[in-house]
């Protein structure tokens, strides 16, 4: 079955500032994907399914992208990424870190702890372009997996309605990019780093 | 006043908050961002940035007043206000509190209170660019015509 490119995704931002929020809301539906927005780490836990008991719920939202501002109170960027990634029900949902402040040890933490993406803010509509690539990447991989997977996965089509599966979306490790370093600097610095 | 004046004069006025420094590059981002499924995403999203500020104005004054400053809450609130001041494009904002930050982490309490006051000049004097650029678009509309933008 041909994955769909027309498909919308749903993508869960997470971000204290509700002027950012807005705008990267605007911005994800701008590129045609589908939005939730939630204020902290514990929020997006939540919403994730996952609660103080590890357990994930059987009725949580599928979510095939966590994209996520590093500075937060409480619970950093940082933190999600690690509790998403050392979660076995979450570890395969691509994260992205955004933040204001180019600091590259910061930047090379999140990418080795797993981050796809680490975006500098403010985030541009051509910055997004970036994202469907990650998810269309675990999405094709989980139908080749199918067959021979050992992980538990109900596999459902993602539909506007919401599924209430979940998809463990399975992300090989020779095509994460983790490895790579993409930067995007501010416009006013003239380096492009890609 | 006829809809071509009014909108020249829009386009006149856009064009040297730009050529002045007091929006950059985002600010357009964000007009483009806007359309008929979000008519006043703009509106919307400055509304919120001038909410956010003139709190952190408070509260820098607030925490600066002290005798003991805690300069790393001076840093946390300007690092705030430089983060929405880029996000909406107030680009002369964003400057000071880039500055402003520098002597947060001198703690430098004298450096520090200029660049408070320094912020809140750049601060009202962008709110009320913008508030004349948004009346502006309304006499357009009003007149029944449509507003030019620049790209």
């Amino acid at each position: 079955m041909a994955v769909d490119t027309e498909t919308q995704f749903h993508v869960l931002a997470v971000d204290d500032s509700l002027l950012d929020r807005k705008l990267i809301e605007r911005l994800l539906k701008t590129s045609s994907f589908q939005v939730t927005t939630v204020d902290s780490g514990s929020k997006a836990l939540e919403v994730l399914g996952l609660r103080e008991d590890q357990q994930p719920e059987h009725n949580e939202i599928e979510v095939n992208l966590v994209i996520t501002d590093y500075c937060m109170p409480g619970m950093t960027g940082y933190d999600l990424l690690k509790k998403i990634k050392e979660s076995s029900s979450l570890k395969d949902i691509p994260v992205v870190i955004m933040s204001s402040e180019n600091v590259p040890s910061r930047i090379n933490r999140c990418l080795e702890g797993g981050a796809e993406e680490f975006f500098l803010k403010p985030v541009q509509l051509s910055d997004l372009k970036r994202l469907r690539p990650h998810i269309l990447k675990g999405k094709s991989k989980e139908q080749e997996t199918e067959n021979t997977t050992i992980i538990s996965t109900s596999t459902g089509t993602t539909s506007s309605s919401g599924s209430n599966k979940r998809t463990a979306i399975a992300i090989d490790e020779d095509l994460a990019p983790n490895k790579r370093t993409r930067l995007r600097f501010s416009s006013s610095s003239s380096l492009t780093l890609v | 006043m006829e809809i071509g004046k009014l909108q020249r004069r829009y386009l006149d006025f856009t064009s040297t908050l730009f050529h002045e420094g007091f929006l950059d590059n985002q600010f357009t981002q964000l007009q483009q961002l806007q359309d008929e499924s979000s008519p006043e995403f703009v509106l919307e999203v400055v509304t919120l940035f001038f909410e956010d500020s003139e709190k952190l104005l408070d509260e820098l004054s607030r925490t600066l007043d002290q005798q003991a400053v805690d300069f790393k809450k001076v840093d946390a609130h300007v690092h705030q206000l430089k983060g929405s001041s880029a996000s909406i494009g107030a680009q002369r904002v964003k400057n000071v509190c880039v500055a402003f930050r520098n002597f947060c982490e001198e703690m430098n309490q004298e450096g520090c209170l200029r660049c408070l006051r320094q912020v809140r000049n750049e601060y009202f004097l962008v709110k009320n660019k913008l508030e004349t650029l948004f009346a502006l678009e309304q006499q357009i509309v009003a007149a029944g015509g449509s507003v030019p933008m620049m790209w």
